[in-house]
């Protein structure tokens, strides 16, 4: 984005809320408090010190006011872009605008869902479009799954290369102790699992949890006298290619290509330069997706890529290390849990998962049905 | 400036209530424009116009969606070969057997009920 200065803000506090299945009559809202209270314990700063609000939740039609009365502040800066699962990297590069023009000095980004307390269409209403409603998509499976149908008829990808995504991403979770699966899970497993759209099993769909968190972000130069190592910004980058999916332009082609470009050209680095992947996994088709259009393989090739285990564990490709939305946590919005993951990662506070030498991580966001993309780069000190 | 005095949606509709399929054609941007607008995404202009699908297109991409309770059913994205694309699904044949590239036509689907008509499209025979 041309007006951001690489660098020039950072992560500097993230946590969870509660996850998996929380406490009866928990609210979204809740859930961000919780986040932000842990976020800000993480970094040592005070809701004192917040001065700009930024959330989103399919689950309050208002959620930065819900969120402000209920920490009692009246903050400087405010921003609800809700874009879908994506809308926590497009506040990345709103709060990095914010902080850079002095709009605030201490914004927190939270998230909360109740959606598995509350069921999956209580938390997220589809609004009817007269053009699709009629045809009954299962939505967002189906829409996905016309994606992967595409991907298959071009390319050649397989069902077993779909699965080896969801076995990595199990692997991986196997490795985090926060991770809502706990169980291993082979190739098979995935394709005898239940059909829900074809060519996806339940088990190449994210999971329904509840969950939410926060991540605290503030200048560079205040970054620094703060508990932990900053992860700083060097590179973000947005797309919008369409809202509903018989809009979207080429199925096999996301708008990732142009939210990864904006990101490398603006941290001055290509994928070549990344140590660690979070890439926003709702469905199997998504990681093969954003590994062809971030430019870690050819376009076609992402299936191939990931077979013998390249992005699990112990592969030359660390992909969704905390386990990723189909085998961590997904609450319907999954984007805040790749910056926390990117963060942690960067910090080495990864325990067991922890990526040996990770300078730079890449947090990539999916909202709709592919239909909005966003790309953070993250780096340590040593990148700035 | 004029007022509109019916909805894309309820000029679409219209046509679909009397067996076509309409799509709008924006003479500015020399395209076809769909899901039907007030204005033209291409060129910004409220110039569209109404046309009447020949009908004809192919699978662009398809799906077995398989609900908890009752029978699987297929979605599918077709490609109308006036160019534009849009959301139904192909019957009058198992829904596995829908496949990407099928050529298939256009009939209208009357549901029982207040739920307005809808396109659906069918194997062209010897395709």
């Amino acid at each position: 984005m041309d007006g951001l200065q690489r660098g020039s803000a950072a992560i500097v506090g993230v946590a969870e809320s509660d996850l998996g299945a929380v406490a009866a009559e928990m609210s979204a809202i809740d859930l961000m408090a919780q986040g932000i209270h842990r976020a800000l314990a993480d970094c040592g700063l005070g809701l004192r010190d917040v001065d700009g609000l930024i959330c989103a939740t399919a689950q309050s039609r208002t959620s930065g006011l819900a969120l402000a009365e209920y920490l009692g502040i009246s903050p400087a800066f405010v921003d609800t872009t809700i874009l879908g699962g994506s809308s926590f990297m497009f506040h990345v590069a709103h709060a990095h605008a914010a902080l850079q023009l002095g709009l605030c000095k201490v914004a927190v980004i939270a998230y909360g869902s109740t959606q598995r307390t509350i069921g999956r269409r209580h938390a997220s209403v589809r609004e009817y479009n007269p053009y699709e409603t009629p045809f009954r998509p299962f939505l967002p499976s189906t829409a996905y799954a016309l994606a992967a149908s595409r991907h298959m008829h071009e390319f050649g990808t397989t069902r077993e290369q779909l699965a080896a995504v969801a076995v990595a991403a199990r692997q991986w979770a196997l490795l985090n102790p926060v991770a809502w699966e706990k169980k291993p899970l082979t190739i098979a497993e995935v394709l005898a699992a239940r059909m829900v759209s074809y060519p996806f099993t339940v088990r190449d769909i994210c999971l329904v949890t509840d969950g939410g968190g926060a991540v605290v972000m503030t200048s560079a130069e205040r970054a620094r006298s703060l508990k932990k190592a900053p992860a700083y910004v060097l590179g973000t980058g947005q797309a919008i290619t369409h809202a509903n999916i018989s809009s979207m332009p080429d199925l096999t082609v996301t708008g990732a290509l142009a939210s990864g470009r904006a990101a490398y050209q603006m941290a001055g680095l290509g994928p070549g330069d990344i140590d660690v992947l979070e890439l926003y996994d709702a469905f199997t088709i998504n990681t093969i997706l954003f590994l062809e259009d971030l430019g870690f393989c050819n376009k076609g090739e992402g299936g191939a890529f990931v077979e013998g285990g390249r992005i699990a564990p112990g592969g030359s490709l660390p992909v969704n290390t905390n386990g990723g939305g189909l085998s961590y946590c997904h609450p319907g919005m999954y984007g805040l849990f790749l910056l926390i993951e990117a963060t942690r990662q960067l910090r080495g506070e990864c325990g067991a998962r922890q990526v040996a030498d990770c300078e730079v991580a890449l947090g990539h966001g999916n909202g709709g049905v592919l239909s909005s993309q966003a790309t953070v780069i993250l780096g340590t000190a040593t990148t700035v | 400036m004029d007022r509109v005095s019916q909805s894309p949606l309820a000029v679409y509709q219209a046509y679909l209530d009397r067996g076509e399929l309409a799509y709008q054609w924006s003479p500015e941007a020399n395209r076809v424009v769909f899901f039907p607008r007030v204005i033209c995404p291409f060129t910004s202009s409220d110039r569209l116009e109404w046309r009447v699908s020949a009908g004809l297109g192919m699978v662009y991409a398809t799906t077995v969606t398989h609900p908890r309770e009752g029978a699987p059913y297929n979605v599918a994205l077709i490609d109308c070969d006036e160019g534009f694309r849009l959301m139904s699904r192909v019957e009058d044949v198992t829904p596995e057997a829908v496949h990407i590239g099928m050529r298939v036509k256009f009939r209208i689907h009357r549901p029982d009920g207040d739920e307005p008509a809808y396109p659906v499209f069918a194997p062209v025979e010897g395709a």
